[in-house]
């Protein structure tokens, strides 16, 4: 299963619940599977949270596969100027 | 309202254009004349986007009345090239890197060659003072003050 | 799918060298065509009515006079727009809330700040059009207003929003709120870490909005079809984006809105949104004419989007020998009439530039009555970091330890983890100080009433969606069409390059542009510093892709197996002497015969670029402070910063010295004076005081080149680090010259001498 970890700015919308573990193939998974958890994370997942995995960083990347042992971390999306 | 009739030199080249009474020189040059090489970027003579040599003076034309070129001769930034060969601060801003956007170069190549008419031999300080007028928000002016200096030193030289 | 192409260390023939750019000799002549260069047979003009009051209840809006002016063809107001739902909208990667973008475009409801557009003519000339805004009658409800982000986040400030509740906090608040959303960012346990402490350094800063300050002002022209079809020319840094925004707010199918990207004069995030260009269009449907808008100066200040102003809270705990053991920081921006400035970003910029275990970022999103806030590059870092670059710089006076030598005890480095999620890949952060150090400027002789002072940066950079298409003409030259703007003049030439050397052919031969949105799928905006990485990454696929198709195309003609050619230095060869051997060909040869042995040969790439590489900066500058008159002038500044690699060294330079004169003039001089009725004092440049030639000295650059492991050529990126360190490098520079610490941005003649004669009373 996958280590998920959320960003600490998350925990408003987790209650608080920042670490757990996932049998999720791809990113879309794992948004999904988070939705259906935290129902307050959903309008965030679709367009404001960034996901490392193995510590490469992934934006709009919902196709990017998760291996059984990564370790995916959400973050927040950087845009720029 | 009727529009005024004026007659004036652009670039060596006469021309006429009709314009209102409250209409700048840079809107003839832009909107009548269709020479839009000079540039608005405040429309107050803060930033010397416009600038242009009229009689030989260096002029933000956003501060000029269009009724007011009349019988005068200007130039603009359209006119510094002579045909495919660039006017060396052409060809040194280039070189240098000294644009980025570029929506102050035609401003400030006119300000420097009026400077290097002048002046053919100008201090950095020199140049820094004399391109105050003229706003850059991209470059940061250093690579415009070494081409000023590179392109009057190959003026002096040639 | 995501991609992402992992740097190859080789010998290189261009990358790295300076050749010419394409687009400079049209800069040059005045040829270059910006947006308020395009004109159109018929064309009408238009022109915006704003609104002179900061907060004010909108109760009717009357056009009748306006209309029956001779020469006004169209007018439009609210009526003329869709309502948009609440909720947040993906297009492409930026996250908008269309409720917001459809009122910061035409009020609805309400005024929010001075400078809020309420209605818009066409008309078939500028003076006709200005006459019949005079006419439009509004009827306004003036309402207090609230501008400064600490008042309005008291309870009981006037309230922009009356359904705004706080997000981010639990329980949900039961009362309407300015602050639109609360962000906490943590690791570790401050309480602890500021317990073991020996020194403690707490400070609170403010600054002021400033703006992107581009000097060519917006500018758009549209014209609409009366089949439902629309053309767009307009300055902007995403024509894509731009092209999304018009067909959500006017309800239009996306394929049937073209825009052109003009060239772009200046926009550094300031032009990543639309404001007129929707208008123009509407405009144009109504009066079927084509329509012109170009802003004033002054309504470029009045209604586009600066910064936020913020009030800044850092407090830092060290021991004795120098490392950090708690860093804790409380962010209040400024969001202008909408929620949405860059508090987060600013908030993960904050401490990331050193590895620490005990971190705590608190930061908030306040809603005032000023124009919503917009990109300005970097966005909210120089803001964060003037707090924490300056208490950096307190406690390592206080623990008698050298600025450089604090920060590299400290500094994060591959694998730091941070606090806003992941862990840090290869880094240059190190490089940068210890280039920094070495550097004679650090080291050279100060003068009387000089100081000197040292601050670093931090930028994420980004990638994103990115399109190109590269075809090979009859004659053998390319062209690239580059779906990412060109907004400094330089990217283009960078992609040139990048296909020259994969191609092996000279860089004359690839002409780079920007095609318009119907030449290409959806390429994200240039901003992020994601142009020469992203858009790098797709012309190197797309150069890739044109030679395996050049090797198998002479596979064919020269009857050979496809492993037996090996592409070289512009030409098909045969790889090696065990292989197949063939005469080679050319690729000019190639191209010459492509139409009858298959087809145009042409590569293209539709990615959206993932591994971006985060750029560090370490500037140093000394400033002389004129005792009498408080001025503070810059004597000299170096600017060292880690960019990957430069794939034209002029342009990077350029990037470097561009965004470090920005963030002078950010410490030094800008900011936005809002008199007591909200109405902004200072909208046009002579009152709002950018560097101007005279104000500056020479800007030393250094490029550190630590490759990024995920791109071919190691880029990372470099516009937006270099805005980041200048205002806490001056701030520290001036505490340096005279024991000042200034914590009020900007430190402009007043504000020094205010604090230098405060000083001298308390001596004396």
């Amino acid at each position: 299963m996958a280590r998920i970890t959320l960003a600490s700015s998350l925990a408003p919308y987790t209650d608080g619940e920042l670490e757990l573990r996932l049998e999720v193939a791809n990113v879309r998974q794992l948004f999904q599977a988070l939705g259906e958890r935290f129902p307050e994370l959903q309008a965030h997942l679709e367009t404001g949270i960034a996901v490392a995995i193995d510590n490469e960083i992934y934006q709009d990347a919902l196709l990017q596969p998760i291996a059984r042992d990564s370790e995916v971390i959400l973050i927040e999306k950087i845009a720029g100027g | 309202m009727a529009r005024n009739h004026v007659t004036t030199t652009v670039n060596g080249d006469p021309v006429e254009f009709l314009c209102e009474t409250g209409q700048t020189l840079l809107e003839a040059l832009r909107d009548e004349l269709r020479l839009t090489g000079t540039k608005e970027g405040c429309g107050t003579g803060d930033c010397g986007a416009c600038s242009v040599i009229v009689d030989g003076r260096l002029l933000c034309s956003c501060l000029m009345l269009a009724v007011e070129a009349e019988g005068k001769a200007i130039a603009t930034v359209e006119g510094m090239a002579d045909g495919e060969t660039l006017h060396p601060l052409q060809r040194k801003f280039i070189e240098h890197a000294a644009l980025q956007c570029g929506i102050c170069t035609p401003g400030i190549l006119i300000a420097a060659r009026s400077l290097l008419e002048r002046n053919p031999d100008p201090t950095e300080s020199e140049i820094r003072y004399w391109l105050a007028g003229n706003l850059c928000r991209c470059t940061g002016y250093h690579k415009i003050v070494d081409a000023v200096l590179d392109a009057a030193r190959e003026m002096r030289g040639a | 799918m995501s991609t992402t192409l992992k740097y190859q260390e080789k010998a290189l023939k261009l990358v790295g060298t300076r050749p010419l750019r394409p687009d400079g000799v049209d800069k040059v002549t005045g040829r270059a065509r910006f947006g308020a260069d395009y004109n159109l047979s018929g064309q009408l003009i238009g022109k915006v009515l704003r609104s002179p009051h900061a907060h004010a209840r909108i109760k009717s809006i009357d056009t009748s006079a306006a209309l029956a002016l001779p020469g006004v063809k169209a007018v439009v107001t609210r009526e003329d727009f869709a309502e948009m739902p609440d909720e947040l909208a993906a297009v492409g990667e930026l996250t908008i809330n269309f409720r917001d973008v459809t009122r910061n475009m035409m009020a609805r409801e309400k005024a929010l700040y001075d400078g809020h557009p309420v209605a818009a003519v066409a008309a078939t000339t500028e003076s006709v059009a200005k006459h019949a805004l005079a006419l439009i009658k509004v009827d306004y409800e003036v309402l207090p207003h609230v501008i400064d982000v600490v008042e309005a986040m008291q309870p009981g400030a006037p309230l922009l929003h009356e359904n705004q509740y706080t997000q981010g906090v639990k329980p949900r608040p039961e009362r309407a709120s300015n602050v639109a959303k609360r962000l906490e960012f943590g690791r570790g346990d401050v309480a602890a870490g500021f317990a073991a402490a020996d020194v403690i350094v707490e400070r609170e800063f403010s600054t002021k909005p400033v703006h992107q300050g581009y000097i060519e002002p917006q500018a758009c022209l549209a014209s609409y079809s009366a089949d439902g079809q629309a053309e767009l020319w307009t300055s902007t840094q995403g024509h894509f984006v731009f092209r999304a925004q018009c067909a959500k707010v006017l309800q239009m199918e996306v394929a049937k809105i073209r825009v052109t990207p003009t060239e772009i004069g200046g926009g550094f995030g300031g032009k990543n949104n639309i404001y007129n260009e929707a208008l123009a269009i509407a405009l144009s449907r109504k009066s079927n004419h084509p329509v012109k808008m170009v802003m004033t100066r002054e309504e470029v200040f009045r209604g586009t989007g600066p910064t936020p102003g913020a009030n800044v809270k850092v407090k830092l705990g060290a021991t004795r020998d120098g490392k950090i053991t708690a860093a804790e920081a409380e962010l209040n921006f400024q969001a202008g009439a909408f929620p949405g400035s860059p508090v987060n970003q600013a908030s993960m910029c904050a401490f990331t530039r050193y590895d620490l275990e005990n971190v705590r970022v608190v930061g908030n999103d306040v809603t005032v009555n000023r124009p919503k806030v917009a990109a300005y590059r970097a966005p909210g870092a120089p803001i964060a970091v003037f707090g924490v670059e300056s208490v950096i710089d307190e406690m390592a006076k206080k623990l008698g330890l050298d600025p450089i030598e604090f920060r590299l005890k400290n500094a994060a480095k591959e694998g730091t983890q941070t606090y806003y999620g992941p862990k840090l890949g290869v880094i240059g952060y190190i490089q940068t100080l210890e280039a920094a150090r070495a550097h004679p400027h650090y080291s050279a002789a100060l003068g009387p009433n000089q100081g000197r002072g040292v601050a670093t940066g931090f930028w994420f950079n980004i990638g994103n969606e990115t399109t190109c298409s590269l075809n090979v003409q009859e004659d053998g030259s390319l062209t690239l069409n580059l779906g990412t703007i060109d907004v400094a003049g330089g990217s283009r030439a960078s992609m040139a390059m990048m296909v020259a050397e994969e191609l092996g052919i000279a860089y004359e031969r690839v002409r780079p542009i920007v095609g318009d949105t119907s030449t290409l799928g959806f390429n994200f905006l240039t901003a992020g510093s994601r142009s020469t990485f992203a858009s790098g990454m797709a012309s190197v696929i797309a150069s890739r892709q044109v030679i395996e198709k050049l090797r198998q195309r002479v596979a064919k003609i020269r009857e050979v197996p496809l492993e037996a050619v090996a592409w070289k230095d512009g030409q098909a060869l045969p790889a090696d002497a065990s292989a197949a051997q063939f005469a080679p060909m050319s690729l000019t040869e190639i191209a010459r015969m492509a139409g009858k042995t298959g087809g145009t040969i042409a590569g293209h790439a539709e990615i959206n670029a993932q591994g971006a590489g985060p750029g560090f900066g370490t500037h140093i500058v000394d400033v002389e402070v004129d005792r009498q008159t408080g001025a503070v002038k810059i004597v000299r500044y170096t600017v060292v910063q880690d960019v990957g690699k430069a794939i034209h060294p002029a342009y990077v330079e350029g990037q470097m010295q561009g965004g470090a004169a920005q963030g002078i003039g950010w410490a030094l001089n800008e900011e936005y004076v809002y008199g007591d009725d909200g109405v902004l004092q200072n909208p046009g440049f002579l009152d709002y005081r950018i560097p101007v030639a005279s104000d500056l000295p020479r800007i030393d650059t250094v490029i550190v080149e630590v490759p990024n492991p995920n791109h071919p050529y190691g880029v990372r990126g470099c516009g937006e680090v270099p805005i980041i360190a200048p205002m806490a490098a001056i701030a520290n520079a001036i505490e340096n010259a005279t024991g000042l610490r200034l914590t009020q941005q900007p430190f402009s003649p007043p504000r020094v001498l205010q604090a230098l004669d405060a000083a001298a009373a308390a001596k004396g």
